[in-house]
């Protein structure tokens, strides 16, 4: 084995820097998904350095200026209370750049825990797991929202508590379909030869190799947070008012729009960007995983 | 006059376009098939063997295409011909079987259409014309009641039924040419055996020239007139089937009839020589001779120019530069057979290790009828272990074989305590572990009972590296203090033929073969007192199968592990084997020492298992057991002797109603069936050199 032998010694932390350029690699190899992250990374440069990118606050009211247009003060023009739109647009990114990805990540939690042990031991377990989360999904997900909303309240955490609620079952059927599959891989028989425990499989041998189709998922899945808050946000069911967040920026522009549509055309425009950016990134990563097999 | 070939392929080379640009994946192939010839084609996988198949059809994918050469079909150049006359050729003048039977026929077609829809797709035939004619391709395969397998589906009949509605497709056109790409690689021993006979009968009654593709030189010293031998996407050697088979020119035909186990040598008579390395990707193609770096025969000069495919006697072509020293040195002389000096002392009154008493394994059936849901039907289940007890001795191997289906596997998993046996007795080391899974029993238990699994692509979590797969064995089990771990991890990689260098690599890196390795070391890595092998080596190359082989048998003398070895390759068992139990439908049939299995009085089963093996000796002409019928089904076996319903010996009644008797031979062999011993005597494969 003389070709063999001319490996060089590599160190966990080189194993784990080639595994990281590889996952970079995969991004920039697909056009599509350097578009999505490009839009997605903009969004988020705006909603880091918002305060460094305007001159005001987004509760600031100038009424001398209420319902304008775009002006050299004003980029995007003003409100009907006279804030500063381009502000709110921008104050707004960090509501929903912080609110998606974590009711996200916790429905992504309350998935796994429900769906892991749904597919790796099956049987009645998986018929409890399935019926509860089945008849939570018979509900459509928008009258789901309001439901939850209105019994608890408008708040930050309660939006993200209802949408995490909405979101769990389909990543728990997700994760309970790739776990049947890969508890019938030998490798699964060997962890149990070794006297593994089940939370230690479902956790340390399957989860880890869920994680392709579960990156991608949950990424389009973030996107539709963001898509979701903002209908709340219309709804009047997202934040409390004076907060800057896109969807109330819609409901609350929607009345003036025959005098002034900048409101309005700034908030959908940078929830369509986001949302759009979030599922060209996902999609071009799946197909690039795909190519992979 | 001479003859005009059917194909002539003339400095055929592929190209397959990926992402890291075009690589050549079949260079320089040429080759000539008669009328009514057979050509063979045989090689580890990756050599290209499908990819010239595929070429001369015109079936090269999206992705792929001829960059040189020629094809000529009956004098035409096929790179000539438009899609419309390529697809008139196809089915009609060239025809194709496929490896996979079940992938290869539509789900969703009764086997009648099917096979009227390729008759109709090249000949303008009344209906009543077309039903005759797929009723006599049926009945040239040999299949029972034809008229009734034309309203089947193709779910409805086993992979050998399947297997031969295929050929019959395939012949219906009469076709100059017929591919056969695989065609028995799917199937079981005994189904094997009954196609290729088909097969050789078809060559002879219809003189249709042949391309056979197989990696099995057993099979295509039984069906082939020619053998051409591709490696890495060249031909390195043509010739006719008895000049290659006994006076091979190229050390790479020379070292894949090596690494072969011998299923007529008995047990330690013969060496297994694996090659070395393996196949080179096309894109890594060696400068010089492909085969020079895993070449024993390799001079210094090999690895600079490359060899061209040269005439060296009339008829046998060979792609290497000391091929004519071959001729006078021979790389290899067929060794007579020896008679065994093998002899398996048997331990002195040692408690078994491991002691199995009517063990019993059942998996329901899945409810089929919404009576049967509400249980107004009894369940029914698959009976895949009904019954067996055996024991095994420290330090021994016994072996399973058995086709498949036969319960070997689900034993297996049953006794690591995958599987809850339904009922009987299990005992290990003395610790009874018959209602333990493998999640209660002690850590001793499980600790010194391990398995290496039969799949090298799932056998390693992807996840992971090499080094902690192992490692996580180690820790477990705390088998060596924590800071030696490492250490121990090395060490047992180099137990396995592999160094450090593999400690953080990632299962996708290696190759099937090390990949098994892997499995062997994490399967060692707590000393275990036992281990269990389920078709170690099955999925895996020949030449990487005998590596593994021998691996095996090194580490259980080191260590003096307890082996079982399943698997459906009698060759590999006797091998390997001390002791052998031979499994069908849930049952043993014979059980014994190695030798006293591989030799009368035999069951008759076992006899058949014998016969039905392709041996790679053209001048071997065997007589044939031939079992009739298809294997029952587990949920509904056959009341008293299982075999009954396939035995050519069945005495009558007696075996329908009766269990077998266990018959004592000698003081460990033992067969199940009523027939008198003197009948039993006289079983045997009949073997014979043609002069």
């Amino acid at each position: 084995m003389a070709v063999e032998s001319t490996f060089i010694r590599i160190t966990p932390a080189q194993l784990r820097w080639r595994r990281f350029k590889e996952g970079v690699g995969l991004i920039f190899s697909s056009p599509t998904a350097v578009l999505g992250l490009a839009i997605v990374l903009i969004w988020v440069f705006i909603a880091i350095f918002a305060p460094y990118l305007t001159q005001y606050t987004p509760y600031e009211q100038d009424y001398k200026n209420v319902n304008k247009g775009p002006s050299p003060q004003h980029i995007l023009g003003t409100d009907h209370l006279g804030r500063d739109v381009w502000a709110r647009v921008a104050f707004g990114a960090r509501t929903i750049l912080l609110l998606a990805p974590i009711s996200v990540g916790v429905a992504f939690l309350l998935g796994m825990i429900l769906g892991l042990p749904a597919g790796y031991f099956g049987g009645w377990v998986d018929e409890v797991v399935m019926r509860i989360l089945d008849s939570i999904m018979a509900f459509p997900t928008i009258l789901l929202y309001m439901i939850i909303i209105s019994a608890v309240g408008a708040s930050p955490v309660n939006v993200v508590i209802a949408i995490a609620i909405g979101g769990a079952p389909g990543i728990a059927r997700l994760i309970r379909a790739l776990t049947l599959d890969i508890r019938t891989r030998e490798y699964i028989a060997a962890a149990r030869l070794r006297g593994d425990r089940p939370v230690h499989i479902m956790f340390r041998e399957i989860l880890p190799n869920c994680r392709g189709p579960l990156i991608v998922d949950l990424l389009l899945r973030i996107g539709y947070a963001a898509f979701y808050i903002g209908t709340l946000g219309f709804l009047g069911l997202g934040l409390p008012p004076p907060t800057p967040d896109w969807g109330g920026m819609v409901q609350e522009g929607h009345k003036f729009m025959t005098t002034n549509v900048w409101p309005v055309l700034s908030a959908t425009v940078a929830i369509v960007t986001l949302v759009v950016g979030l599922n060209l990134f996902a999609d071009g990563l799946r197909e690039e995983t795909m190519r992979y097999q | 006059m001479k003859e005009e070939p059917i194909l002539s392929v003339q400095n055929l080379a592929i190209a397959y376009k990926t992402r890291k640009g075009f690589i050549q994946a079949v260079r320089d192939v040429s080759f000539e098939i008669m009328p009514g010839e057979n050509l063979g084609l045989v090689g580890e996988s990756g050599c290209g063997k499908s990819t010239v198949a595929y070429s001369l059809v015109g079936f090269l994918g999206r992705n792929g295409r001829i960059t040189n050469g020629r094809i000529i079909f009956k004098g035409q150049d096929m790179q000539s011909l438009d899609e419309k006359s390529l697809r008139e050729l196809r089915g009609a003048h060239i025809a194709m079987v496929y490896q996979e039977p079940m992938s290869s026929l539509n789900p969703t077609m009764r086997i009648g259409r099917q096979l009227a829809e390729a008759l109709a797709a090249h000949a303008d035939l009344p209906a009543d014309e077309i039903r005759r004619r797929c009723i006599k391709a049926l009945e040239d395969v040999y299949m029972p009641e034809p008229e009734s397998i034309l309203v089947r589906y193709p779910h409805q009949l086993s992979g050998g039924q399947q297997q031969r509605v295929c050929i019959a497709m395939a012949m219906l056109n009469q076709p100059e040419l017929l591919i056969m790409d695989e065609p028995t690689t799917a199937l079981d021993v005994t189904v094997e055996a009954a196609v290729l006979d088909l097969v050789a009968e078809l060559q002879e009654k219809f003189r249709t020239a042949t391309l056979y593709i197989s990696h099995n030189l057993g099979v295509i010293a039984r069906v082939a007139d020619k053998v051409g031998v591709m490696y890495a996407g060249e031909l390195v050697e043509l010739a006719p089937t008895a000049q290659i088979y006994s006076h091979p020119l190229h050390p790479y035909t020379v070292g894949l009839m090596r690494c072969l186990p011998d299923v007529d040598a008995p047990r330690g008579t013969r060496e297994l020589h694996p090659i070395p390395g393996r196949v080179p990707s096309p894109a890594e193609v060696p400068a010089g001779c492909i085969f020079a770096p895993r070449c024993e025969y390799a001079a210094p000069e090999c690895s600079e120019g490359r060899p061209s495919f040269e005439e060296i006697t009339p008829g046998h072509f060979s792609r290497c530069w000391r091929a004519r020293e071959w001729l006078e040195t021979p790389l290899w002389t067929k060794k007579p057979a020896q008679s065994s000096t093998y002899v398996c002392a048997k331990p002195a009154a040692e408690e078994p290790i491991l002691k199995v008493e009517d063990v019993r394994t059942y998996y329901p059936v899945p409810f089929t009828s919404v009576r049967s849901l509400i249980g107004l039907e009894k369940r029914r289940y698959v009976r895949a272990v009904d019954g067996v007890s055996l024991s095994v001795d420290c330090g021994y191997t016994l072996g399973i074989v058995g086709e498949s289906g036969c319960g070997k596997s689900s034993l297996a998993r049953t006794i690591v305590g995958l599987e809850a046996p339904t009922g009987g007795k299990m005992e290990f080391l003395g610790i009874d572990i018959s209602d333990e899974p493998v999640e209660r029993r002690r850590r001793e238990v499980i600790r010194h009972l391990q398995m290496v699994f039969q799949n090298p692509d799932g056998t390693l979590n992807p996840s992971y590296t090499v080094g902690d797969q192992i490692a996580m064995s180690l820790k477990r089990f705390r088998v060596v203090p924590a800071d030696e771990v490492y250490g121990r991890v090395v060490q047992l990689l180099e137990a396995v033929k592999l160094n450090e260098t593999y400690y953080y690599r990632l299962p996708r890196q290696l190759s099937g073969g090390e990949k098994q390795r892997v499995g062997i070391a994490r399967a060692i890595a707590s000393n275990p007192k036992m281990v269990i092998c389920d078709e170690p080596v099955s999925a895996l190359d020949v030449s990487v199968q005998a590596a593994v082989l021998t691996l095996l048998q090194e580490i259980q003398q080191e260590y003096q592990t307890a082996m079982i070895l399943i698997s459906h390759d009698l060759s590999s068992v006797r091998f390997f084997s001390d002791y052998v139990a031979v499994m069908y439908l849930g049952k043993i049939v014979e059980y014994g020492q190695v030798e006293e299995i591989f030799s009368p009085p035999s069951h008759p089963y076992t006899a058949a298992l014998l016969a039905a093996v392709p041996r790679p000796d053209p001048t071997l002409k065997q007589e044939f057991i031939r079992l009739s019928g298809e294997i029952p089904s587990p949920v509904n076996p056959p009341a008293g002797c299982r075999f009954h319903t396939r035995c050519p010996y069945k005495i009558g009644e007696i075996c329908e109603r009766e269990e077998p008797p266990a018959r004592r031979m000698s003081m460990d062999h033992i067969i199940y069936c009523h027939l008198p011993a003197d009948t039993l005597h006289a079983i045997h494969p009949v073997i014979r050199r043609s002069a």
